[in-house]
């Protein structure tokens, strides 16, 4: 569709508030060669338990379906891996689903635990995501993933998914990035933040301590985009927990409410038709009338400049919540950073900067934890974790991690999470000597994207603080 | 290793219904996997050789016409529909909107004379199967305002540039019957420079 019906725009409304209880996450490497993926599920789902102090037997007592998130069931040559992981955690007979998205698993199975809650069906629904690419060759492994294009229009072509990715990447960079050596200094910068953020994060699997001279003389991989502008493919699990009000203050006194949209677009991007941009709370009538005078050639929207499903996914999920500017009134958000380039894409598409405009985000500084230029806390912290770039990219946990980490800022528990000197031991991981906090001070709102490949599935995430909400039930 | 004839699968479809003839599977021994500084198990291989069968239906006609040297693509022609003229390449055996079964429309011609590059990507690595010489250069190819979409392809000749000309070319000897029986070469390529079995 090109053209959305009224009906097809309704805000989506969730019957009940919906509260995130606790998260928990494992470790994430590049792969575990001695360890059974349900080994990982028992140490995300055991971390949560902790959290809020219960032990892993008490935590499930609570538990009424669950929604697994693992997108590539050919990796594991396990078909229903759902169910070994369901049986593993001790769950049955408890009904019990899987969600495949591509790279938006992680969120979109939050999305079902969340309706689910929020219709009455559950008072407390796990979500829960895993994925293992270490158990194939490299080569079979890049095959894999590229059945994840259109097996007989795509796939054939090289068996690669970054060749129908990269195109997208290449056309923003001419376009809106002009080609400009600034632009590409501002990709780096993304890289290096985030492989930064990534060395105080003891569950990050690629930390670097780099320069944005190190990520632009890194080997390329398609041009633009080389090595270190590149996410990581990860090992590991991550989940969350959701209930209604009461089942909530049963498990603990600061449960955190949460809002979760999804939108689409085709998975080939050959087929995206010309429409008009669908507009955020934020943007004006006729705002994009002048983008093809201003960036000659983007004036095809979405083209492939644009994720049209992380649009209409914010869209939803703004009105939801009633987040007018994410700048404004967010604290902190963690973005599906595949790549450098596709990170200041969506910082366009969920309205943090307008079409056009997205290296700004970067290069005000005001994406940083501690803003680089003014040396104060940063207008809204992007990815302090490490982002997909720099802690981990394990597709069906990528979404649930992300929001973990957003959930450990406004609980005021980042530090809990990522300092203890036990865990960097027993991850086997050395704590850098210049370890510091990235806890964001007074986090109260946060946002996280959980993304699918070249747009695909996109799911929206925003959790409040239950006294600082926006909007009235 | 490449396997022999007697080694290959084929498949007809007889009675309406897909039937196998010849060897489909040749199974190999797994093998243990183990630490080499601990000298413990850590697993086990599963070697396994597949072969899947992809159904074509409406698309049928778009990957026999490639050996033929002709792009087909389809067209909505419903007088009710708000698509009702755009061209679908690739092709769609449905409309997207009005779900009404689109027109087969010949658009070799019109890729002749129009096509141009929308974006492109050069990249250096494939995965397992591939069979395209690296460099692989992927190329989106515009058409014309009446067809609505970009179609992913590879440039074969030429260095990839946006809004460049293009002309398609297929594999008119020896098809393979699938996507890899097109590809696209620069406007002006003589056809000398075409890869073995492609014909403009
Ligand atoms: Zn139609």
């Amino acid at each position: 569709m090109i053209k959305f019906s009224d009906k097809q725009l309704r805000i989506p409304k969730l019957m009940r508030p919906v509260y995130l209880v606790t998260a928990g996450m494992s470790k994430f490497g590049r792969a575990f060669p001695e360890t059974r993926t349900e080994e990982l599920c028992i140490q995300a789902f055991t971390a949560a338990s902790d959290f809020v102090g219960m032990t892993p037997a008490e935590l499930k007592q609570y538990i009424h379906t669950c929604y697994y998130g693992h997108f590539a069931d050919h990796f594991g040559d396990q078909l229903l891996g759902e169910s070994v992981i369901h049986d593993r955690l001790g769950l049955d007979p408890l009904g019990n689903i899987g969600v495949k998205t591509g790279g938006a698993t992680g969120g979109s199975a939050m999305w079902e635990a969340v309706k689910a809650v929020a219709s009455g069906y559950s008072d407390c629904a796990l979500a829960l995501g895993w994925e293992r690419m270490d158990e194939v060759p490299t080569d079979e492994g890049n095959h894999l993933i590229s059945a994840a294009a259109d097996k007989d229009w795509e796939t054939p072509l090289g068996h690669m998914y970054t060749g129908y990715y990269a195109v997208m990447a290449q056309r923003y960079w001419k376009i809106f990035g002009k080609e400009e050596e600034s632009f590409r200094k501002t990709m780096a910068e993304i890289a290096v933040k985030n492989r930064g953020y990534a060395r105080m994060n003891p569950h990050a699997h690629g930390p670097m301590k780099i320069t944005v001279e190190d990520v632009i003389n890194s080997p390329i991989v398609a041009y633009p985009l080389r090595v270190l502008d590149c996410c990581l493919m990860s090992v590991g699990s991550a989940c969350g927990i959701v209930c209604d009000e009461k089942t909530a203050y049963e498990i603990t006194d600061n449960p955190l409410r949460i809002y979760i949209a999804a939108g689409s677009h085709t998975l080939r991007v050959a087929d995206r038709r010309d429409m008009k941009v669908p507009l955020l709370p934020n943007e004006k009538q006729g705002q994009y009338d002048d983008l093809g005078k201003k960036f000659p050639g983007g004036n095809r929207y979405p083209g492939f400049t644009g994720f049209l499903a992380a649009r209409v996914a914010a869209y939803y999920a703004y009105h939801m919540s009633g987040v007018v500017d994410p700048t404004e009134d967010l604290d902190v958000v963690e973005l599906h950073d595949a790549f450098t380039i596709s990170d200041i894409q969506t910082y366009e598409d969920i309205g943090i900067r307008p079409y056009g405009k997205g290296r700004d985000y970067i290069e005000t500084g005001d994406a940083y934890v501690i803003n680089p230029q003014t040396k104060k806390p940063g207008k809204l912290p992007s990815n302090p974790c490490g982002g997909l770039i720099g802690c981990m990219h394990a597709v069906g946990a990528t979404g649930l991690m992300q929001i973990a980490e957003i959930g450990y800022h406004i609980w005021n528990r980042w530090d809990e999470i990522h300092e203890p000197e036990e865990k960097w031991k027993a991850f086997g991981r050395e704590k850098p000597k210049d370890w510091t906090s990235l806890q964001v001070k007074g986090a109260k709102r946060g946002l996280a994207i959980s993304h699918a490949g070249v747009g695909s599935h996109v799911t929206c995430t925003i959790l409040m603080d239950p006294n600082k909400l926006i909007k009235e039930d | 290793m490449p396997k022999t004839d007697e080694e290959k699968g084929f498949v007809d479809v007889v009675n309406g219904r897909y039937k196998p003839r010849g060897v489909f599977h040749i199974i190999e021994k797994n093998q243990p996997i183990f630490n080499k500084d601990s000298g413990k198990l850590a697993g086990v291989t599963n070697p396994r050789d597949m072969t899947y069968i992809h159904s074509y239906g409406g698309e049928a006609i778009f990957f026999e016409s490639l050996g033929k040297g002709k792009l087909m693509a389809t067209r909505c022609d419903n007088d009710k529909c708000e698509a009702k003229g755009s061209i679908f390449e690739p092709f769609r055996i449905y409309c997207p909107d009005c779900l009404r079964k689109a027109t087969i429309v010949d658009i070799t011609e019109k890729a002749q004379k129009m096509a141009k590059i929308h974006s492109f990507i050069i990249t250096h690595r494939s995965g397992a199967f591939n069979t395209l010489p690296k460099p692989i250069k992927f190329i989106n190819v515009e058409f014309d305002k009446e067809v609505v979409t970009i179609l992913m392809s590879v440039l074969s000749v030429g260095e990839p540039e946006i809004g460049k000309r293009v002309v398609p070319i297929f594999r008119t000897k020896d098809p393979t019957y699938t996507i890899m029986d097109l590809m696209f070469v620069l406007e002006g390529t003589p056809e000398s420079d075409l890869p073995e079995g492609f014909t403009y």
